[in-house]
């Protein structure tokens, strides 16, 4: 299937569904999973405007575990994933893979469609 | 010398806007090209209205850019190198020079493309430009390839210089375009290319010239 998709030139990330979204956290709570977190404003945000500030983090397959994941009600959405002894938040998630069945891809995209913000949660390494 | 030249570029579309005229033009004439591409770019932003791409599928999206550039530009030897996206900074530099290392050893090229290294803006491309600095400029001095450098930060010419190399690359056109074309998840944006169609006269004036500077090596 992700070879269909990918010979479409193209994904399945959809707009969120609130409800969707929410069952696919409670899926795979409390169990090792790899994360991908990550929010940047772009490399060249200061170069094509020199008052902006470029920023940008990223982590890519530290595992975590979390016992109570949620999102909030409305867009641009919220995720909150509570662990033994931290949270994981994300703010700005506009978009969802729809297609996934083993992993969450969350996505938020800009007006002109960059990535800003991603949070992905995958029982194999991304 | 053989009539071979070396590209170290990290990500798939940096070829595109500066190089691509002119490595069409001298496999024109007759030079071979070997392109290594330290990463997949797999950390780019531009994924599309509604996205056609994420973080899990980009990376095989860009490669197959990649391939469809390099078949534009008449490049038949692609080297993935395998780095990650924002990473090559904090590479370990025996690794990454010893990679490069190898690639001039094999290749022996008479002639190398990379970014200056402190005047290319985004930090992979420093790092990248640093590395191939680094490992040319352990060569002895009667060894070393000349290297052409792409730069665009502002105000640079103050520091560097006017390029020393320009590349008329007006009869080049098409492949050129045809490599910026390829890389579609990348090159919708619209500060890039802007919104309108270009005439073929305004292509010329704003495509025809590459402009390059040779690094100045010490003895």
């Amino acid at each position: 299937m992700r070879e269909r998709t990918l010979d479409k030139g193209g994904t399945s990330m959809r707009l969120i569904d609130q409800a969707d979204v929410q069952q696919r956290l409670d899926r795979l709570k409390d169990q090792d999973l790899y994360i991908h977190l990550e929010m940047t404003t772009g490399a060249y945000a200061a170069f094509i405007d020199s008052t902006k500030h470029p920023a940008a983090t990223f982590i890519t397959n530290a595992v975590i575990r979390y016992s109570h994941g949620s999102v909030s009600d409305q867009a641009p959405y919220r995720v909150g994933l509570k662990m033994v002894q931290g949270w994981v938040y994300s703010e700005g998630l506009t978009h969802y893979e729809e297609q996934e069945t083993e992993r969450l891809i969350l996505a938020g995209h800009d007006g002109q469609g960059k990535l800003i913000v991603s949070l992905q949660l995958g029982r194999e390494p991304f | 010398m053989e009539r071979h030249i070396l590209v170290v570029l990290p990500h798939p579309d940096d070829e595109a806007f500066g190089l691509s005229g002119t490595l069409a033009k001298y496999i024109q004439n007759g030079y071979r090209v070997t392109y290594a591409c330290l990463t997949l770019g797999e950390m780019g932003r531009n994924m599309g209205i509604p996205p056609f791409a994420n973080r899990v599928t980009l990376p095989a999206i860009r490669r197959k850019e990649l391939e469809e550039s390099c078949q534009a530009i008449g490049i038949d030897d692609l080297r993935l190198l395998g780095f990650h996206d924002k990473t090559i900074e904090f590479e370990d530099h025996r690794l990454l020079d010893g990679r490069i290392d190898d690639l001039i050893q094999e290749i022996r090229p008479s002639l190398i493309f990379t970014f200056y290294p402190g005047y290319s803006v985004h930090p992979d491309h420093d790092a990248c430009g640093a590395a191939v600095i680094r490992t040319v400029g352990r060569l002895p001095a009667d060894e070393r390839p000349a290297v052409h450098c792409l730069a665009f930060a502002k105000n640079l010419e103050e520091d560097i210089g006017q390029p020393d190399v320009i590349q008329d690359v007006r009869e080049f056109l098409q492949p050129k375009m045809a490599s910026i074309r390829a890389h579609r998840s990348q090159f919708q944006a619209a500060e890039l290319l802007g919104d309108h169609e270009y005439t073929s006269e305004e292509i010329r004036e704003r495509f025809g010239t590459e402009r390059f500077w040779t690094y100045p090596f010490g003895s």
